[in-house]
C-alpha cells in the first residue's frame, strides 16, 4: 500500500484494541445513504517509476526554450546551494512554527528573513512572506486602509502602468469590502505616471496611492515626487517594488521626504525558479507605527527562561487563529519555504552580489533592445529610463511575430495588446543575467527573418 | 548566532554572482541607491554550514512524529518532489505560449478532473495559493452567486465555534457578518441554534466535516436541508478531507463549494509555514463564479480559461495561477495512489486515530467526546490534570518535545477546555504510536509525582520557553547591525 506501513497482523491486533471487527465499522456513523461507493473516475495507482515516465514525457513535452518574457517572473540564476539547503527535510516537512521552541531553525530563517527585506527595502520592518507580489499588494491597500485614520473615502489611487495582473488581483481581493480603485494613465510618451496628473486629485480624499518601481512597462517612476504627492494629500505610499531593482534603486523607505509607508512586491527573483507562476511569495515591509496593521506572520527575537535569545511569532493578536473575525487578514499558511530559499539566495549574494545581478540584467536589456532596434520598423515605445523590461513596438502583428519566435524555441517577450489594446503591436523584452550574447544575437535573427519575410 | 553576526566586510561568495562589474551609469543618478542594503557578508561555505545548522533545530515529518491535529503531518514523498522539480518545470515561465505548454496543462487538468470526482463537485479551479484563500474565494462565489439572482439581502455566514479560525476572517474579507453557531454536546452541530438564527439574511454556512472536534456531523443532511431551504449554501472547510478521502463525498452531503488543503490531504509539504494551495470545487450554479485560471480541453489540446471565457468569474486570485509547483506535486501523489489508494488514506488515518484513542482513554486520559468514534483526529482534554495537579495543557505539550514527538495541536478549538487535538495520519507506523502513548502516559505520570518537572519543560531543545510576552512588548522585528 503506497505510504502505508501497516502490516495485516497490526490492523489486527489494532482492531482488537478498538474492538471494532473490521476498518469499514470505524466510518459508522458516517449515513449509510451518503457513502459513495467505488469512485470509477479515479485512475489507477501508478508506481514510483511509471510516474516519473509520465513526468519525463509531460516535461519534455513543453521543452526548454530560450525566454525574453518577464513580465512579472525573472529567469535568474539560483546558486546551488540555495534549493539543496531549502529542501532539507527539516525546514520542507515543517509545520508553521506554533512549537517556537521545536521550531527555531525556521524562526531564525524567518527573522533573517525579516532583517534582509527591511535593509533591502530600507523600511522598518517586515512580515514573514505573502502569497505573491499581487496578492501583497491586494493586503497593502486593505492594511492602508484600516492604518489611513485621517482618510474616510476607502479610494485608492491605482496606476494604470501597474502590472494588470496586480489591479485585477487587487479587484477581486477588495470590492466586496467597498474599497474604491480609482485607474491613473501613463503618459503616452514615457510610460510613466507623471505627476502633474495627480493634480486633478490634489486635497481631495485618498487613502493611499499605489507607486510601483519600476513599473510593468520596465520604466522608472517619479517616485519622490509621487511619495510627496501622496503625504502631502494625507495619503499613504505604497511601493510595489523588484527586490533584484532595490540592489540599485533607492529602496521605498528613502522615497521622497518621509519615504513610502508600506512597501510591497513580488520576491520570485529572490531564489524562486519560473515553476509557471508560482510558488512565489509576496513580501510585506512598513514603518513601524504601522506594524500592528500588518498581515501575516511576524517573528520577534526574545529570551527563554535562562536569557538565551531565542524566536518566536508575534503579535499574534493580529491573526485569524486568536482574532478570527476581527484579524488583519484571513492569512494563515503563507510561502515559508519561498522566504527561506530567499533569505538563503541573500545571504549567498549579498549586497554587492545582488547589485552586479541586478547591473547585468540592466547591460543586457540595454543590449537586446540595440540589437532588436536595428531591425527596421522596430522601436522602443516610451523615452524613460528603464531597469530590465523594455516596451518595443513591431511593424506587424505582435501575436503572429511571437508565436512564429516560440516555434524557433524563442519566447520573444509578452505582447502588451493583451491588457493594453491602446498600445498596439507592442511588446515587452527583458533579458535577465542569463542570458547570453549568442542566445541575444540568434533572437535578433529569428526576429530578422520573420520581419523580412 | 545569526548570520549577520557572522558577517565581515568584503567577504563574499563571490562564484554566486555575475563576474563583470556593475556599470550602472545608463541608470541617472537619482533614481539611484546611495547607500549598498546592510545584507550579510559571508562566503557560500558559511552560508551553507549556517542554514544547515538552522535546519537541524527544527522538528520536522522527516524527522519526528507530528501529530498536529487539523494539519494532516503526512509523509511528504520524495518521488513528488522530485518530479514537480524536473528541469523544464522549474524553467517554465508562466507566461509561456500553449504550445510550449501543453504537459504541465495536462497535469492540471488531470488534477481538475481527480478532484471533482473525490469530491463530488462539478467543476474545479485549482488557483487558490493555499486554504484560507481557497474560502475566501468560496464565499465570494456565494457572494456572486446571490448578487447575480439580485438577492443582496443576505448579509450573514454562519460558522460553528469550533471552525477555524480562517473561516469567520474569510467570510469578514468578502463583506460578510459573522455569525456563531454552537455545538451540541455530543460534538455535532446544534441544529436548533441553528434552526432559530438560519434565515433571509443568511448568506450561507461554513463547515469543516468532520469538524474540528474530531466527529462527524451525522446531521449534515438536517442541516444542508435547513440552510438550502432558507436560501442559503453551503461551504465545505476541506481542512479534513484526509478523513474521508473516497468514503463520503462532499458534494453527496449537500456541500455547495468546497476547498481542498493539498498540502494536507494530498500530502505536499508544509514547508516551515507554507506554500500551499487551496483548490475550490462547486456544484454546477457556482460553476460560472470559479476563480480563473483555470485548464480546458479541445480535442487533444489544453488552453487556459481566462476572465474573457469566464465573464462572471469572482476573478483572479494570483499574479499567475497559484502555486503551480504545489499542484504538480499534488498531482504526482494522486497518480501515485489512485482511487484505491485514495480510500486507504482514509481508512488508515481513521484506524490510527481510533487506536490512539481507545490506547490513551485505557490509560486514564479524558477524551472530550466519549461516546463518539474518532475520525482522523480526536481530542483529549486535560482539564482533570490541570485542576488537580496544576500541570495544563501546553506544559504537556513542551514535555512531549523532550521525548522527541512534536506536540498535537494545543488549545484548539476554543470550545474545548485544555484540550489537545491528536491526529496521526495514515502514514504512522503502529510503534510510532505506542511510543507516543507511552510518552504521553510517562508524561501523565511525571505530573502526577513531580509536576514542576512537567511545567519546566523542555529541557532538551536549543532553547527553554520563550518569552512571548517579551517578544510583543519589546518589539525586535529585524537586526540592525549598528544597535547590537
Amino acid at each position: 500500500m503506497p505510504f502505508i506501513p501497516h502490516t495485516e497482523e497490526d490492523v489486527r491486533e489494532m482492531l482488537v484494541a478498538i474492538g471494532a471487527p473490521d476498518i469499514e465499522a470505524l466510518f459508522d456513523e458516517i449515513p449509510a445513504n451518503l457513502r459513495c461507493g467505488k469512485l470509477k473516475q479515479l485512475p489507477q495507482a501508478m508506481s514510483e517509476m511509471e510516474v516519473a515516465g509520465l513526468m519525463s514525457v509531460r516535461a519534455n513535452q513543453d521543452g526548454q526554450p530560450v525566454c525574453f518574457i518577464g513580465a512579472g517572473a525573472y529567469d535568474h540564476h539560483i546558486p546551488a546551494a540555495v534549493w539543496q539547503l531549502a529542501s532539507r527535510g527539516e525546514f520542507y516537512t515543517a509545520y508553521t512554527p506554533y512549537q517556537a521552541e521545536a521550531s527555531q531553525g525556521t524562526l531564525q530563517v524567518l527573522y533573517e528573513f525579516q532583517s534582509m527585506m527591511a535593509a533591502l527595502t530600507g523600511m522598518d520592518v517586515s512580515n514573514a512572506s505573502l502569497y505573491d507580489g499581487a496578492t501583497s499588494l491586494g493586503e497593502a491597500v486593505l492594511m492602508a486602509v484600516r492604518a489611513n485614520r485621517k482618510s474616510k473615502s476607502r479610494r485608492i489611487l491605482m496606476p494604470r502602468s501597474l502590472h494588470p495582473a496586480y489591479r485585477r488581483v487587487v479587484q477581486t481581493m477588495v470590492e466586496s469590502q467597498g474599497i474604491e480603485l480609482v485607474e491613473l494613465p501613463f503618459d503616452p510618451a514615457g510610460g510613466h505616471t507623471d505627476p502633474a496628473t495627480l493634480a486633478a486629485f490634489d486635497g481631495q480624499d485618498i487613502a493611499a496611492l499605489v507607486i510601483p518601481q519600476p513599473n510593468y512597462f520596465g520604466v522608472l517612476e517619479e517616485v519622490d515626487a509621487l511619495t510627496d504627492w501622496a503625504h502631502a494629500n494625507k495619503a499613504l505610499a505604497i511601493a510595489v517594488v523588484n527586490p533584484i531593482a532595490l540592489a540599485v534603486l533607492s529602496p521605498p523607505g528613502e522615497w521622497g521626504e518621509q519615504g513610502a509607508d508600506i512597501c510591497c512586491g513580488e520576491g520570485q527573483p529572490l531564489g524562486a525558479p519560473l515553476s509557471s507562476g508560482g510558488p512565489y511569495f509576496g513580501f510585506m515591509c512598513c514603518a513601524q507605527k504601522l506594524v500592528r496593521q500588518m498581515p501575516g506572520r511576524i517573528v520577534g527575537r526574545t529570551c527563554d527562561l535562562d536569557g538565551k535569545v531565542g524566536y518566536t511569532l508575534t503579535l499574534q493578536a493580529r491573526e485569524q487563529h486568536i482574532r478570527r473575525s476581527k484579524a488583519t487578514s484571513n492569512i494563515c499558511t503563507n510561502q515559508g519555504l519561498m522566504a527561506t530559499a530567499a533569505t538563503i539566495h541573500m545571504a549567498l549574494l549579498g549586497s554587492e552580489g545582488l547589485e552586479r545581478v541586478a547591473a547585468a540584467c540592466y547591460a543586457n536589456t540595454q543590449s537586446l533592445v540595440q540589437k532588436l532596434t536595428t531591425i527596421g520598423g522596430v522601436e522602443p515605445l516610451f523615452n524613460r529610463p528603464v531597469f530590465h523590461e523594455q516596451a518595443l513596438r513591431l511593424p506587424i502583428s505582435a501575436d503572429g511575430v511571437l508565436s512564429q519566435l516560440s516555434v524557433m524555441d524563442v519566447l520573444g517577450g509578452l505582447d502588451l495588446s493583451r491588457d493594453y489594446p491602446e498600445l498596439g503591436d507592442v511588446i515587452l523584452v527583458c533579458a535577465t543575467e542569463k542570458r547570453t550574447e549568442t542566445e541575444m544575437h540568434d533572437f535578433q535573427q529569428k526576429l530578422q527573418m520573420i520581419l523580412t519575410c | 548566532m545569526l548570520i549577520y553576526q557572522q558577517s565581515r566586510t568584503g567577504r563574499r561568495a563571490s562564484a554566486q554572482a555575475p563576474l563583470q562589474k556593475s556599470d550602472l551609469s545608463g541608470i541617472p543618478e537619482a533614481f539611484r541607491r546611495k547607500q549598498r542594503a546592510d545584507l550579510p557578508q559571508v562566503s557560500e561555505m558559511q552560508a551553507v554550514r549556517h542554514y544547515t545548522r538552522l535546519s537541524q533545530q527544527n522538528f520536522s515529518i522527516d524527522t519526528q512524529f507530528y501529530p498536529l491535529g487539523s494539519c494532516t503531518m503526512k509523509y511528504n514523498p520524495r518521488g513528488c518532489n522530485t518530479l514537480a522539480m524536473l528541469p523544464n518545470f522549474l524553467a517554465r515561465h508562466p507566461e509561456a505560449p500553449a504550445d510550449h505548454s501543453q504537459g504541465f496543462m495536462a497535469c492540471l487538468y488531470e488534477l481538475q478532473e481527480m478532484l471533482k470526482e473525490v469530491t463530488g463537485m462539478q467543476a474545479v479551479s485549482l488557483s487558490p495559493a493555499a486554504g484560507a484563500q481557497g474560502e475566501f474565494a468560496g464565499v465570494a462565489m456565494i457572494r456572486a452567486y446571490h448578487d447575480a439572482r439580485g438577492d443582496t439581502a443576505r448579509t450573514e455566514i454562519l460558522v460553528p465555534d469550533a471552525a477555524h479560525g480562517t473561516n469567520p476572517a474569510s467570510a469578514v474579507m468578502c463583506g460578510y457578518k459573522v455569525r456563531e453557531i454552537p455545538s451540541g454536546p455530543d460534538g455535532d452541530v446544534d441544529v436548533e441554534e441553528l434552526r432559530k438564527v438560519v434565515g433571509p439574511q443568511t448568506a450561507g454556512i461554513m463547515l469543516t466535516n468532520p469538524s474540528t472536534l474530531g466527529v462527524f456531523d451525522r446531521k449534515i443532511e438536517a442541516i444542508a436541508k435547513l440552510v438550502h431551504e432558507a436560501g442559503g449554501l453551503l461551504y465545505y472547510d476541506g481542512a479534513n478531507l484526509n478523513a474521508i478521502l473516497g468514503k463520503v463525498r462532499p458534494g453527496d452531503m449537500g456541500f455547495d463549494v468546497i476547498h481542498v488543503n493539498l498540502h494536507k490531504t494530498f500530502s505536499t509539504p508544509h514547508g516551515g509555514g507554507g506554500p500551499g494551495a487551496g483548490p475550490v470545487g462547486v456544484s454546477k450554479r457556482l460553476q460560472p463564479y470559479l476563480p480563473v485560471p483555470m485548464v480546458a480541453q479541445d480535442g487533444d489540446q489544453f488552453r487556459w480559461l481566462t476572465e474573457g471565457d469566464c465573464p462572471e468569474s469572482i476573478g483572479r486570485l494570483s499574479t499567475f495561477a497559484g502555486n503551480a509547483g504545489v499542484l504538480l506535486r499534488a498531482y504526482i501523489y494522486a497518480c501515485m495512489l489512485g482511487g484505491e489508494g485514495m480510500e486507504r488514506v482514509a481508512e488508515y488515518s481513521t484506524l490510527n486515530a481510533n487506536y490512539m484513542l481507545k490506547r490513551l482513554t485505557d490509560a486514564g486520559f479524558d477524551a472530550a467526546y466519549p461516546e463518539r468514534r474518532a475520525t482522523h483526529e480526536f481530542i483529549l482534554t486535560l482539564q482533570k490534570q490541570a485542576k488537580q495537579l496544576g500541570v495544563n495543557t501546553m506544559d504537556f505539550a513542551k514535555r512531549l518535545l523532550d521525548y522527541g514527538f512534536h506536540a498535537p495541536t494545543t488549545y484548539f478549538p476554543l470550545l474545548v477546555p485544555e484540550c489537545l487535538l491528536i491526529e496521526p495520519t495514515e502514514t504512522e507506523t503502529r510503534e510510532e504510536l505506542d511510543g507516543f502513548i507511552e510518552a504521553l502516559c510517562s508524561i501523565k505520570q511525571e505530573a502526577e509525582e513531580n509536576p514542576e518537572q512537567v511545567k519546566g519543560a523542555p529541557y532538551n531543545l536549543p532553547v527553554k520557553r520563550l518569552d512571548d510576552v517579551r517578544a510583543a512588548r519589546e518589539l525586535d522585528l529585524a537586526w540592525k547591525s549598528d544597535t547590537d
